[in-house]
């Protein structure tokens, strides 16, 4: 792209805090007119929290917005409509009791007298749809079309009530791929009649096959922007999940000293994770790398039992297990902290000290409750060795940071004293000491014999403590990763090495 | 052409012309146009309420206080009328004014406190029973000059049918409503609202007057039902109408409207009323039947109506995912 073409939209300096945290710091985003623009960045990497500061979903707490030189302030998604700002979410956001010309034209129906001229909208709105590729009876109901047409419609209405930026969140998200094709050539129409349009989506392939440039997030920041057609998959995936991939050399312990604890084989789940096998040993951290999407969060669950697959086996300790539902593992001396900590982990209102002690109360089973003094026992107990910061015992947890969150609910897990302990991204939203302060207790754990798996997106901290990893894309393992070999670089090859690595200008 | 959408109106109607066709194969007097204007004159009222309630229920909604807004109505006017010499059509007007009022506000109620429309309105119910019986716990009669005039009014059909004004006004309600919800954007919105609120306002739907609006109508419709039920009694009396609501959301049903939200029409609700009526008449007609076998036809009607829409969803899903399955390029 030339540089002396007038930037469509620019944004600089956009901040956006949450309490407690910092979603946008300072960051940049360049339009140009006729442009497909990657956005690209893991979860929490601040995507969806910039799209909705621009839209206006969001006020932003810092930053100005130009569109065509002059500056904007949206209040509302609507408003940023009427500005040209058009956006299409992952799920398509049209009414499926409506038809497709109702949908197209709902808010601005053409209207004489006060009554709708259906068969002038249902005319128009056959013209629009022939623009855009699609040769369909617009009164008909939209869900009589499949998914890709009706996001082609989304797109549609999207351009037609603003038509000068254009959002598209993930709009590939739930399609196949001649599918993808269909809204691909709709977006190439679109950047031909010079429009600019995001683009956010975790497929690397299609980034390089629609985008000519990519702006890529990390934590808030905008950590590059890039030309796509002078780099390679291989540098994208660097920059999304990590700001230096220095080659330290870690100093590796004992690797699998420990007995066998878990076997699985050809455990999976159809639409959700290919079948895969997996041996975990005493005394070992097993770390699952991964774009986001990839089946590290899946195989965790599958694992737990907090969702069924469909077909393979356990075996733990030499002895087939079933494991259905989490109880099961539970009883099986399993532990998982999940990823979302604030939906499935932590029980807000109840007092940090019934939070510790859910699991192991749920595991004698509500008849016997644990005495006061041990609960007290162990509480206190966990508060110590894992450096809780509260005030009191009693106190509601989502009153405690993140990071004391996190380190409450792994104590939630140690006092069920667990032979094999799951951990989804256990530092994701935590401020950096508590970070420390998870992966020495990582370490801790694993030198004491216990077995950990551990899925995250941060390879700096995968390389620390792990002393294997899997690799996964497309919900497939593709790659294992064991002692010297494990490495930043190494896992972004690993990761990398099926994306397209021709890339045309 | 056939949509799956008008699936169940068709089934309404069908239903309806075949009910009557047996009622007509065993009492050939049901076709005389005395039965028809009675079947009209007798169901005006619950009609202007049905035709309120598709509103509600097409957005998503319920509203089970219209019984105790006819009730409210019917003695507000005789009492009106009884202490005061205000003219009746005055007090037509206040009335509406009042129940329309009544109705936005548990329509802004339910959208700005976020409260589900069912409890909000059943709030309303014991709220308008409870002002009806603050009024007069007696039965009122209505005397009024007036009121005998717009009683005189009718058209007298060959055969000895008399078509009188309420079912006029019914008639005219649901032309009225058909025409709100079908032709204009206000109609739009509540479609709209029905399928889905979060994507309504991701769409740009005005919610809050939106769902104002469809809470006022279906309280202004029970104001109006109220004084087409104080016409067709000649009285007010506080305990009358109780359960209307639940007739008129059955009729609502029945008439092929998803409860749920989203999916039906007014011309559904009419041929949902004229089925009721109809199982009525013939049971009036045997003679030999007690008379609460009218509602378990009914039950047995709005069973068989949620079983066939369930049974459409299963065919419009299973058929999409054939479809999803077996994708090809255009």
């Amino acid at each position: 792209m030339p540089d002396d073409i007038r930037p469509l939209l620019h944004a600089s300096g956009i901040s956006k805090f949450f309490p407690g945290a910092v979603a946008l710091d300072e960051v940049e985003l360049t339009l140009l007119p006729g442009e497909v623009h990657a956005l690209l960045g893991e979860n929490g990497a601040g995507k969806s929290t910039l799209i909705k500061c621009l839209t206006g979903a969001y006020r932003r707490d810092g930053g100005t917005i130009t569109l065509n030189g002059a500056e904007i302030d949206p209040a509302s998604t609507n408003e940023s409509q009427a500005l040209g700002i058009g956006t299409v979410y992952q799920e398509v956001n049209l009414l499926p009791n409506l038809t497709v010309a109702e949908n197209l034209f709902l808010g601005r129906q053409i209207t004489r007298g006060g009554l709708l001229r259906r068969r002038a909208m249902i005319r128009a709105a056959r013209e629009v749809l022939l623009d855009y590729g699609l040769d369909i009876d617009p009164a008909e109901p939209l869900t009589s079309y499949s998914v890709a047409v009706q996001q082609v419609v989304a797109i549609a209405r999207a351009v037609e009530m603003s038509g000068k930026v254009l959002i598209l969140d993930e709009p590939t998200a739930s399609l196949d791929r001649d599918e993808v094709q269909l809204v691909f050539s709709v977006i190439r129409k679109l950047r031909d009649r010079g429009l600019a349009v995001v683009f956010i989506t975790h497929f690397l392939d299609q980034v390089f096959e629609i985008s000519d440039r990519a702006t890529v997030l990390r934590n808030g920041r905008v950590v590059g922007e890039r030309d796509l057609g002078q780099v390679t998959p291989n540098d994208i995936v660097t920059l999304m999940l990590g700001r230096q991939l220095e080659e330290r050399v870690h100093e590796r312990k004992g690797g699998r000293a420990g007995e066998v604890l878990v076997e699985v084989e050809a455990l999976g789940k159809r639409g959700m994770i290919e079948p895969f096998d997996l041996t975990i040993h005493e005394g070992e951290v097993v770390g699952l790398a991964g774009l986001l999407g990839s089946g590290r969060t899946e195989t965790a669950n599958l694992l737990f039992g907090a969702v069924q697959g469909d077909q393979g086996r356990l075996r733990k300790r030499g002895q087939e297990i079933r494991i259905t539902r989490p109880r099961d593992a539970i009883t099986q001396r399993f532990a998982l902290c999940p990823e979302d900590r604030k939906t499935d982990g932590i029980v807000g209102d109840l007092s940090v000290r019934d939070n510790i002690i859910l699991a192991l109360q749920a595991r004698q089973g509500w008849t016997r409750p644990l005495p006061r003094a041990r609960v007290n026992e162990i509480a206190e107990h966990y508060v110590r060795a894992l450096d809780i910061r509260l005030a009191s015992l009693d106190m509601p947890i989502r009153l405690l940071s993140g990071g004391n969150q996190q380190k409450a609910l792994l104590a939630r897990w140690l006092a069920t004293q667990p032979e094999l302990l799951i951990l989804d991204e256990p530092t994701r939203g935590i401020d950096v000491g508590a970070h420390a302060e998870i992966i020495a207790l990582i370490e801790r754990l694993r030198e004491e014999g216990m077995a950990l798996l551990v899925a995250s997106s941060e390879l700096e901290e995968l390389v620390a403590y792990s002393t294997r990893v899997i690799v996964l894309r497309d919900r497939r393992q593709v790659g294992e990763l064991t002692g010297d070999q494990i490495t930043p670089s190494n896992i972004v090859a690993a990761i990398a090495a099926e994306a397209p690595k021709e890339v045309t200008a | 052409m056939i949509r799956s959408t008008h699936l169940p109106l068709l089934v309404t109607l069908l239903t309806f012309v075949l009910a009557y066709a047996l009622c007509a194969a065993q009492y050939p007097a049901m076709l005389s146009t005395r039965v028809i204007a009675n079947l009209l004159t007798d169901n005006a009222f619950l009609g202007i309420v049905a035709v309120g309630m598709t509103f509600v229920i097409l957005s998503g909604g319920i509203d089970l206080s219209v019984g105790s807004v006819i009730a409210f109505t019917g003695v507000f006017l005789a009492v009106i009328l009884r202490e005061t010499s205000i003219h009746p059509l005055t007090a037509f007007v206040l009335v509406l004014v009042l129940t329309t009022a009544f109705g936005a506000a548990m329509g802004a109620v339910i959208h700005y406190l976020e409260m589900p429309p069912f409890i909000v309105t059943l709030a309303g119910m014991f709220f308008a029973r409870g002002a009806a019986y603050v009024l007069s716990t007696d039965s009122v009669p209505i005397e009024h000059e007036f009121y005998d005039f717009l009683q005189s009014l009718y058209y007298k059909a060959p055969g000895g049918g008399r078509f009188r004004l309420i079912g006029a006004v019914m008639l005219l309600a649901f032309v009225a409503g058909g025409l709100v919800l079908h032709r204009t954007r206000l109609g739009q919105n509540v479609y709209a609202l029905g399928g889905g609120v979060a994507t309504a306002r991701l769409m740009g739907v005005p919610l809050a007057r939106t769902t104002v609006s469809i809470y006022a109508i279906s309280g202004g419709l029970a104001g109006l039902a109220g004084i087409v039920f104080s016409l067709y009694t000649s009285a007010g009396y506080s305990l009358a109408t109780v359960g209307v609501e639940l007739d008129a959301i059955a009729a609502v049903v029945i008439g092929g409207t998803l409860l749920s939200g989203g999916y039906g029409f007014v011309a559904g609700t009419f041929f949902g009323i004229l089925i009721m009526g109809l199982i009525q008449t013939y049971i009036v007609f045997d003679g030999t039947l007690s008379s609460w076998w009218t509602k378990i036809v009914i039950g047995a009607l709005l069973f068989a109506f949620i079983l066939l829409q369930k049974g459409l969803t299963w065919a419009t899903t299973s058929r999409k995912r054939v479809r999803t399955g077996s994708a090809t390029p255009s």
